[in-house]
């Protein structure tokens, strides 16, 4: 079918899905243990105060009412208030959000312009010492928890060779550039701020690159494993017959497909990143979305939760969404 | 009136787990210009090695121990891999498929596939080679109009060998080799392909290398035949030689086991199966199924001599002929 | 007639005999598999024998020896309260062991329940699973069951629950991709036609024949699930302290990781070798039952 139905088709789906994903969004956060007007109020509230906060937090209606409060809310991108810092969840997100975003661009750009040639180089010199090298180094890559990578370079090149800050985006005593963005990279460099942008880039690199290891070697696995998998085809037997030469044939002809498999691995990864996110942020002190949501988890910030879930769920799903729809466009065979 | 290509002691391997394949044990065949030769023989008796061996399409854990390929005159297997490509592969050599729709890249339109053998042989820019495109599908029959734009799933088996055609004539070759390009089509549609060869080989004087299973289609379409068994080349002759004259036990058991309809014939085969190449019997290889193996048969390969005028065979029961 | 049953029977004993040879054959041939087998039967040996190995409780409180560095009474050191590295890192193996066990048996049931009822039903009842499956996909692994571990209170137990909820949905789309084939068999048709219930045929025939490529895939999953299962240990969701599981000591050490670098260190280490191992065997599985390979 023609790429644009397919487009629709998709986007109809994760609608659906994404109620769903509300739904159990709200059930969870629903039954966390947990009873938010005390933590508002604290304990000892007398009982018409109680009443009055439970009545403007809505938990007085219905349970199914409060689902459509919810649910209202989220259309409207309202998440509720957070109990800890006491202002729209919606606004800590926009805060929060661009330092994770950062960061797991960054440490997807390390993975794919690190780990596509990787795998490629590797397929290419099969069974050579080369080869093996690579392979010990992606499955070191997809097998070493995220944290314990962190702490160990942690400590390595700050605590012991003090070569990079150890936590947080910036210095305390550099200038930010205006906020255009919210990526401190970008927006320093649209500033002409220098400083900054080296400042920050030091803040980014190791966080980015604990973040981005385990993505570049599953992303080095998979090229290489579509890579042998294309080479066997017979499509290359006939492209070489026709003599157009080796390296044609590889990164004209067998690129081009082993790709396919891999756009979605980077999709998919795109997604690990989130998570390892969750993980990184907690080492190096960085301040995003993921930390938020530890945090909030911790301190059973039932609006937070609910927000922040919601909106890692929304994320996930578009760029799933855009993976799929990039997957179609390129193998004319999946367009179904 | 020197041979376009001359194939001398061929020997290939292959090396598996389970140890060596001797895949090819000294293969010799030869074509003359405009000439058409078909290689029968059963399944795993070295048809497509010897043809890719030709092309030099063997890699790992294939390879090449011995032997000479000679295309007009120049030894194949001592031209550097460059060479190979920009001289003979795609310009005075080309090859065709069994399963076409496989052998073509499945993320490519039809037209790019073409434009790109174009490109290559008259060594012109993709852009002018895809103009040269329309004309070369109508020539195997196809709308150009719609073809162009379709990608290989969207083509039957049938419509996707004749764009294989259409590449691999395209180029003017000086050698077609046809790796069994009618066995995975039906059997109407085969006749269709086949008719479709004839006629533009005819046009364009390519001479041909035709590898199939099947007798009847080597005779119609070819003017010698070898006969291939378990690696090595057992009989040479012109079709209707083979046919009326087979020499080696072997293809006179082929040719028997063909059945006849209408004939009251009890239908035969040849008794015993096909040697394990990894440690196939020495001598002949055919020795232990044949009805005439003696001594010699289990202790010596015999080689190819002309035992009637053109008609080659390699068998002990003629080594002292002629 | 007795006699040639029992030939044909023998030989198809014999037909699997000589499969399992040639899989060893394979196994043995497969060097980085044989080093993930070798880790993984390792990991499994301390696990069950933690009390003979480990050389000190793991759990007792020791302030007089706390935060002492590797030594050949203290083989990874000590931690703040003087609990030796060395029995916790041993003692938290069987932790590990006994959530891969649990999460995968539980995920690998509900995985395949999911998966084989939509694949062979198919219609509005496998959209709607799919459907369903799909949301769980919509997190990602870790965040989801952070969520479910909050929701359900922290502890090893209630990880485990949570990772497993996460963890089926892939075990159920490998399910119904089988079913969907297996639904289509000839002679699954021909049972229907003798009579057989839905049920029956669910349970006797779909569900034999999927479990190939599911406890495939199950066991190339052990690794992650360890993975997550650390993870949710050194946030504070999973076990809680005292339990020695691994991620949750290598939080221990976060405060003291400028000076006592050991308390952090080692039980990462084992995290990722164990890891490693079953990365290593699950690849070496996959290229075994990879047909091309198989000759």
């Amino acid at each position: 079918m023609r790429l644009e139905t397919f487009v629709i088709k998709r986007l109809f789906l994760m609608l659906i899905v994404l109620f769903g994903v509300s739904v159990v969004v709200f059930v969870v956060a629903r039954a966390i243990p947990a009873d938010p007007v005390g933590a508002i109020l604290g304990g000892n509230a007398p009982i018409e105060l109680v009443d009055e906060m439970r009545r403007r937090l809505g938990l007085d209606k219905p349970l199914y009412a409060q689902f459509v409060d919810f649910m209202s809310g989220v259309v409207r991108g309202d998440f509720g208030i957070s109990i800890k810092s006491n202002r729209p969840v919606i606004k800590d997100i926009a805060e929060f959000f661009p330092a994770t975003l950062e960061l797991a661009i960054v440490a997807a750009l390390i993975s794919v312009v690190l780990g596509v040639p990787l795998g490629i180089f590797s397929a290419v010199h099969r069974n050579k010492l080369i080869d093996h090298f690579c392979r010990v180094f992606s499955i070191l890559g997809v097998s070493m928890p995220v944290f314990w990578t962190g702490l160990l370079l942690l400590i390595l090149f700050y605590y012991r060779l003090g070569w990079l800050p150890g936590s947080g985006r910036v210095g305390i005593f550099t200038y930010l550039p205006p906020k255009v963005t919210g990526l401190l990279l970008l927006d320093s460099l649209l500033a002409g701020n220098f400083e900054a942008f080296k400042d920050a880039l030091s803040h980014i690199i190791l966080p980015a690159v604990v973040l981005g290891y385990s993505s570049t070697a599953s992303i080095a696995r998979i090229m290489r494993s579509s890579m042998l998998d294309v080479l066997r085809q017979d499509f290359i037997r006939t492209a070489r017959a026709k003599g157009i030469g080796r390296k044609l044939v590889i990164y004209r002809h067998a690129l081009r497909n082993a790709l396919i498999p891999v756009v979605t691995v980077i999709g998919l990864t795109f997604g690990g990143l989130l998570e390892g996110a969750v993980l990184t942020e907690t080492i190096f002190g960085w301040p995003g979305l993921g930390r938020y949501i530890v945090n909030s988890l911790l301190l059973l910030d039932y609006p937070a939760i609910m927000g922040g879930t919601l909106f890692v769920a929304i994320v996930y799903s578009l760029v799933n969404l855009v993976v799929d729809i990039i997957y179609a466009a390129l193998d004319p065979r999946m367009r179904v | 009136m020197a041979r376009l290509l001359e194939v001398n002691n061929l020997r290939v391997i292959f090396r598996t787990y389970r140890g060596i394949i001797k895949a090819l044990n000294g293969v010799r065949l030869w074509l003359n210009e405009e000439e058409r030769l078909g290689i029968v023989g059963e399944t795993g008796c070295g048809k497509s090695v010897s043809a890719l061996s030709i092309m030099r399409l063997i890699d790992a854990p294939g390879e090449i121990i011995e032997g000479q390929v000679l295309f007009e005159g120049t030894d194949l297997l001592k031209i550097t891999e460059e060479e190979m490509d920009k001289t003979v592969r795609g310009k005075k050599m080309s090859m065709i498929f069994q399963e076409p729709i496989s052998a073509l890249n499945p993320v490519f339109k039809v037209g790019f596939q073409i434009a790109e053998s174009i490109a290559h042989s008259s060594e012109i820019s993709m852009g002018d080679a895809y103009e040269l495109a329309p004309e070369i599908l109508e020539m195997v029959g196809l709308d150009w109009r719609r073809s162009m734009d379709l990608y290989p799933h969207e083509l039957s088996g049938g419509m996707a060998q004749r764009v294989m055609i259409a590449m691999a004539l395209a180029v003017k070759p000086k050698l077609l080799i046809a790796d069994e390009p009618t066995s995975a089509l039906d059997v109407t549609i085969q006749a269709q392909i086949l008719q479709l060869l004839d006629e533009l080989v005819r046009i364009g004087r390519n001479a041909v290398i035709l590898i199939t299973h099947d007798l009847g289609i080597a005779s119609e379409f070819c003017d010698r035949i070898t006969v291939m068994y378990a690696g090595n080349a057992i009989e040479i002759s012109s079709s209707e030689e083979i046919f009326e004259e087979p020499l080696h036990p072997y293809t006179k058991g082929l040719i028997d086991s063909i059945p006849i309809i209408g004939a009251s014939k009890v239908l035969s085969g040849i008794p015993g199966s096909v040697p394990d190449l990894i440690a196939p019997p020495p001598g002949c290889r055919f020795h232990p199924r044949c009805d005439f193996c003696f001594d010699k048969c289990r202790v010596e390969l015999p080689d190819l001599k002309e035992v009637k005028p053109s008609h080659f065979v390699a068998c002990h029961l003629y080594s002292d002929s002629f | 007639m007795q006699t040639e049953r029992s030939n044909v029977a023998i030989s198809r004993r014999q037909l699997l005999i000589e499969d399992w040879k040639h899989t060893l054959y394979l196994w043995r041939q497969n060097r980085l598999a044989m080093i993930g087998t070798i880790l993984v039967a390792f990991f499994i040996v301390i696990a069950i024998f933690a009390p003979a190995i480990a050389p000190y409780d793991p759990i007792e409180i020791n302030i007089s020896r706390s935060l002492l560095p590797p030594s050949s009474d203290h083989i990874f050191g000590t931690d703040q309260f003087g609990r030796d590295i060395f029995s916790r890192v041993v003692y938290g193996a069987r932790i590990e062991v006994g959530i891969i066990l649990l999460v995968t048996v539980i995920s690998g049931t509900i995985g395949v329940a999911v998966g084989i009822t939509a694949g062979y039903f198919g219609g509005i009842i496998d959209d709607v699973l799919m459907r369903i499956t799909d949301v769980f996909l919509s997190f990602p692994n870790l965040i989801l069951a952070m969520a479910l571990s909050a929701m359900l209170g922290r502890g090893v137990f209630n990880a485990i629950i949570a990772i497993s909820l996460v963890g089926w949905t892939v075990i159920a789309r490998l399910a119904r991709a089988e079913a969907m084939k297996i639904k289509s068999l000839p002679y699954i048709e021909a049972i229907r036609a003798l009579g057989a219930s839905n049920t029956r045929i669910l349970l006797l025939h779909v569900l034999p024949m999927c479990m190939s490529p599911v406890l495939v895939q199950l066991s190339l999953r052990m690794g992650s699930i360890i993975l997550t299962a650390a993870g949710l240990g050194f946030l504070g969701l999973g076990a809680q302290p005292p339990t020695p599981e691994w991620g949750a000591i290598v939080s221990d050490g976060r405060s003291y990781l400028v000076q006592q670098w050991w308390i952090s260190t080692f039980p990462g280490l084992f995290i990722a070798l164990v890891v490693l191992g079953f990365n290593l065997l699950g690849d070496g599985i996959r290229d075994i039952m990879d047909p091309r390979i198989r000759r």
